[in-house]
């Protein structure tokens, strides 16, 4: 393998129901921040059926050429074609650096494509940079310059590893939807390139029976990624809705501290503590609870804790990465207002 | 001599704790509280094998040993005393005196399916004016040439899984006599069904601990069983009762020695966490006294459960060791969580932790099975011989 | 039918992780489990003998030790086990794992392959899918539902917002969710017979249709630039003095700031 031919940092920029995905822009503005540290250009693919029009928005975040495989096999995502068109792409254009959405499709695909054209994929990365690897040059060890160094949490966030792919290229990685950066829109024009390596149905094509769009289910508070949790200061059961709002907002879930279970205001299934259940989400609001040891035991390993309490010796401040002493009556409804607001304007 | 498990024992063992984690500890509170049989958990023990653990597998059972049996129990218990005894008095007291002592035929139609736990088992000794001494009986079995069937009349009383077990075994008077020159009650065993004409139940008993386990008095009122219901010899049922609590006595054993390791368990967490006078309780040198006080008695109470065990997998004797196992492991379970809930203060007293469900629960191991003061019988006679 | 079901050993992360000086995975000073993935993969293959009559073998790559669980498979019900185990396959990356895997699979008649979606150390769903290239087989991902049709798989394919309904001729590779099936626990006398069972063992020399340039950490293209254990939380700060608007906006700028908004 001739590293030196391949140039361009890549990404594979997902589309569904012809409507790219965010992590294609993510992705296209995070190549644009490689793509200048190794003084070269960024392409993105996009790989469906009569989405040429999506080649404008690519180009806006920064894309200098758009690919586009276009073909009535690539409507619905299915494993084999999609594989087949991105791996043909990779022959065909040679990518020094190509990125994937760590999404259930960027995650079925990448792995197949880097088997088929052998070359080593990093998951779920959540910082990529430019750097020498060995990152400290070691005697009788060439230090190769200008890696791509793909750094990525493991064993459940309890470590983080950076790795790199020094031998063969393209340099693959899949990137964790919601990490990257994006930048503004510009009114730069990407060059259009379509492509086409064919397509044969054979075994490996698997057969579509049924579509089904769902919306978010309600799940269990130990898979929740956001939990606001409310105690005995929350007041009632009734006030609950300023905390369920704010989960709305923040797309997560509500749960309560045992005092509120007790009370009657929330089922068991959402108590967190020593009787009730451990969490680990990855932000845990503790509003108006006073964070007695067998509530801690239950949350103290969330990955961001924001405590909102009137009592400011409360324990929960202890454990907390935030706190803020005050009312959280008049606190939560104005914290829902401004993500909401954030949230639109992204 | 070898200390540590085998790979099938600890396998075993991790295969318990895992079930009782998951299945049995969330019900315990509610087991306790509402003194409801878990029929549900029964079940699900029963799709596992827990039902028939040292039964060979020609007849439904899993094949292994009795030590793998006792550490079940031990891990049931360990969560809920309740379900300990569940299992316990339907192997030992049950499906036990059945595979020793009964036909082909009574091992076929009962063994097998109690050990598959599609049917579950109890036994029937304890009479209200006579516990471990069966020549106080009352209960009378008449044999009736006629129909060829034996007649049972009497009462039963303190019966475990009363009600919910399909089959029972029943100790009762066939007759008298002379034995060195006195008259003395001829007591033999038989197998009852659940369902058969003249077989009732009585009261439910309400009780300290082990609450959510049934505890019932059997009725029979002519209660009619065929001849071939005979279990053992006429006249061995001494010897068949004798012989089948010795067995019990180990599943007892066991099912204390899970108490005070529970116990003990909850404690080490609680200490650690639990903060007086500005640090945690652990840091107090009571606290680490007393600690480990209760666990060399929960270990010395292991390894003499599992010398117990072991004895009855390889001896025809084992009276004396099921006796020292019980007796040793119920007052350390007695002692150990009564500990547990002093180290616990005023939360060691309130029902919402469970250490105190488990001091009211290990009481029953000092007196049902035998009492303590029955062991130390068993145990002085066996020196003094 | 035949289903093999490709299961691994994983430290269980719930007590923590610990590592080697030169920074790699001490994997033998942490309590070891079947991944949660397999073993929902493997309660959907029982699930599938219970029902058809399936044979179910299991596989997995490791150290000796990782025949535990492969015994712990075979007291839930697997027939037959298989254990790739030889130093030259350490410090394999997924690509070095997916041609070792499929090296033993070649050796095995399949209908079905089902493998985790992805493992609890690694995280990366990366073998179940290379694994199927390998083979030039069909591969459905993330698989929550799973039924037999004739010579076909009929599987609920779950994405991020919607699932598909996806049917795939055998032989194929399913990779399992934890939805997919709630495993079941083992029998004793399962784990006694288990005990008892032989294990096939294979080492390098055995996988002869693996080459090796795609052996162990030698033949993995990824590499290792350094690893570190997470960075501890440090004291938080408490704001005693904010008004309510003013709170509202700090916690609002410190969610902006982790990208959790």
């Amino acid at each position: 393998m001739n590293l030196e031919e391949y140039k361009g940092v890549y990404v594979f920029a997902q589309q569904v129901d012809n409507k790219l995905n965010g992590i294609a822009i993510e992705l296209v503005c995070e190549a644009k921040r490689l793509a200048a540290k190794l003084d070269t250009f960024v392409a993105a693919i996009v790989i469906g059926s009569g989405i040429k029009g999506l080649a404008d928005e690519l180009g806006a975040y920064g894309a200098d050429k758009v690919i586009i495989i276009d073909d009535p096999e690539l409507k619905e995502y299915r494993t084999e074609p999609y594989t087949h068109a991105l791996a043909s792409a990779i022959n065909e254009y040679k990518p020094d650096i190509l990125l994937v959405g760590a999404t259930a499709i960027g995650r079925d695909l990448a792995p197949r494509v880097a088997a088929r054209i052998h070359t080593g994929l990093t998951a779920d990365c959540t910082q990529l940079e430019i750097n020498d690897f060995p990152i400290v040059a070691r005697p009788g060890v060439e230090q190769k310059h200008n890696q791509l160094l793909m750094t990525r949490p493991a064993f459940g966030g309890n470590t983080i590893a950076t790795i790199a792919c020094p031998d063969f290229r393209p340099q693959m990685a899949t990137v964790r939807p919601g990490v990257m950066q994006r930048s503004e829109k510009t009114d730069n024009k990407a060059e259009v390139i379509e492509f086409n390596p064919g397509f044969t149905p054979d075994h490996n094509y698997v057969e579509i029976l049924e579509i089904v769009k769902e919306l978010n289910k309600v799940a269990d508070i130990m898979d929740a990624k956001i939990l606001v949790s409310g105690g005995r200061g929350v007041g009632s059961a009734e006030n609950f809705k300023i905390l369920e709002d704010l989960a709305e907002a923040l797309g997560g879930q509500v749960s309560c501290s045992r005092a509120v279970v007790d009370s009657g205001w929330k089922p068991k299934d959402l108590q967190v503590g020593q009787t009730g259940k451990t969490v680990r989400p990855q932000v845990y609001f503790a509003i108006g609870i006073s964070g007695a040891i067998q509530h801690l035991a239950g949350m103290e390993e969330s990955d961001l804790i924001i405590a909102i309490n009137k009592d400011e010796t409360a324990p929960i401040f202890d454990v907390a990465d935030y706190g803020i002493v005050g009312d959280l009556n008049k606190i939560v409804p104005k914290l829902t207002e401004l993500i909401k607001a954030n949230k639109k304007e992204a | 001599m070898d200390f540590t498990l085998d790979k099938k024992h600890s396998m075993a063992r991790s295969l318990f704790r895992e079930f009782a984690e998951n299945e049995v500890k969330p019900l315990a509170q509610e087991v306790d509280e509402t003194e409801q049989f878990p029929v549900e958990t029964v079940k699900k023990m029963a799709r596992y094998g827990f039902m028939g653990i040292p039964v060979p597998k020609e007849y439904g059972g899993q094949g292994c040993d009795i030590l793998t049996y006792a550490m079940c129990v031990e891990e049931l218990s360990k969560v809920c005393g309740t379900t300990g005894v569940i299992v316990s008095a339907h192997t030992s007291l049950c499906i036990d005196p059945i595979l020793t002592f009964g036909t082909e035929e009574q091992k076929q139609k009962y063994v097998v399916p109690l050990a598959k736990g599609e049917k579950l088992g109890a036994f029937g000794l304890t009479e209200p004016g006579a516990g471990t001494d069966a020549q106080g009986q009352q209960t009378k079995a008449v044999f009736d040439e006629a129909t060829n069937e034996w007649v049972i009349n009497g009462s039963k009383c303190f019966i475990t899984n009363g009600s919910y077990a399909d089959v029972y075994i029943v100790i009762a008077v066939t007759g008298m006599i002379e034995k060195r020159g006195r008259m003395q009650k001829e007591i033999s065993a038989f197998i009852v069904e659940k369902g058969t004409p003249g077989f009732t139940f009585g009261t439910k008993e309400k009780k300290m601990g082990i609450r959510g386990s049934a505890t019932y008095e059997l009725i029979f009122t002519d209660c009619r069983i065929p001849a071939e219901n005979l279990l053992g010899q006429k006249g061995k049922g001494f010897n068949i009762a004798m012989h089948t609590l010795d067995g019990g006595r180990i599943g007892i054993a066991a099912q204390a020695l899970g108490l005070a390791e529970g116990a003990l368990e909850r404690t080490v967490a609680y200490v650690k966490e639990r903060k007086q006078f500005g640090r945690e309780i652990a840091k107090f040198q009571n606290t680490q006294f007393q600690l480990a006080d209760m666990a060399t008695k929960a270990k010395a109470a292991q390894l003499l459960v599992y010398r117990a065990a072991m004895a009855k997998s390889t001896q025809d004797r084992y009276s004396v060791e099921a006796a020292m196992a019980k007796l040793y492991a119920a007052e350390a379970a007695m002692e150990i969580t009564t500990k547990a809930v002093q180290l616990h203060g005023g939360y060691g007293y309130i029902r919402e932790y469970e250490v105190e469900r488990m001091m009211r629960d290990a009481k029953i191991t000092e007196i049902y099975e035998g009492t303590s003061e029955v062991q130390r019988m068993v145990i002085s006679a066996d020196l003094l011989k | 039918m035949k289903i093999v079901v490709c299961i691994k050993q994983v430290p269980d992360t719930k007590g923590g992780v610990a590592f080697n000086p030169d920074g790699t995975l001490n994997r033998a000073a942490m309590e070891t489990i079947m991944n949660p993935d397999d073993k929902a993969g493997l309660e959907a293959a029982l699930r599938l003998k219970d029902e058809y009559g399936a044979e179910v073998s299991v596989i997995t790559m490791g150290l000796p030790k990782a025949a535990d669980v492969l015994r712990e498979a075979l007291a839930m019900g697997a027939d037959k086990a298989y254990l790739e185990t030889d130093r030259v396959l350490g410090g394999a990356d997924t690509w070095a794992t997916s041609q070792t895997v499929a090296a033993g699979l070649r050796k095995l008649d399949y209908d079905l392959i089902i493998t985790g979606r992805q493992a609890i150390d690694g995280d990366t769903a990366q073998v179940g899918p290379q694994i199927s290239e390998r083979l030039n087989i069909p591969i459905i991902s993330y698989a929550e539902d799973l039924k037999i049709e004739g010579d076909s798989v009929i599987v609920k394919r779950v994405y991020d917002d919607r699932y598909h309904i996806v049917k795939a001729k055998m032989p194929c590779l399913i990779t399992a969710l934890a939805e997919l099936a709630e495993p079941r626990y083992m029998t004793p006398g399962g784990i006694f017979d288990a005990c008892d069972a032989e294990i096939t063992t294979w080492s390098r020399a055995d996988l002869d249709t693996l080459d090796d340039s795609n052996v162990g950490l030698k033949g993995s293209p990824t590499k290792i630039a350094r690893a570190s254990d997470k960075v501890r939380k440090g004291a938080g700060t408490v704001e005693k003095n904010l008004d309510a608007d003013e709170a509202a906006a700090y916690i609002c700028n410190k969610l902006l700031e982790k990208h959790i908004i």
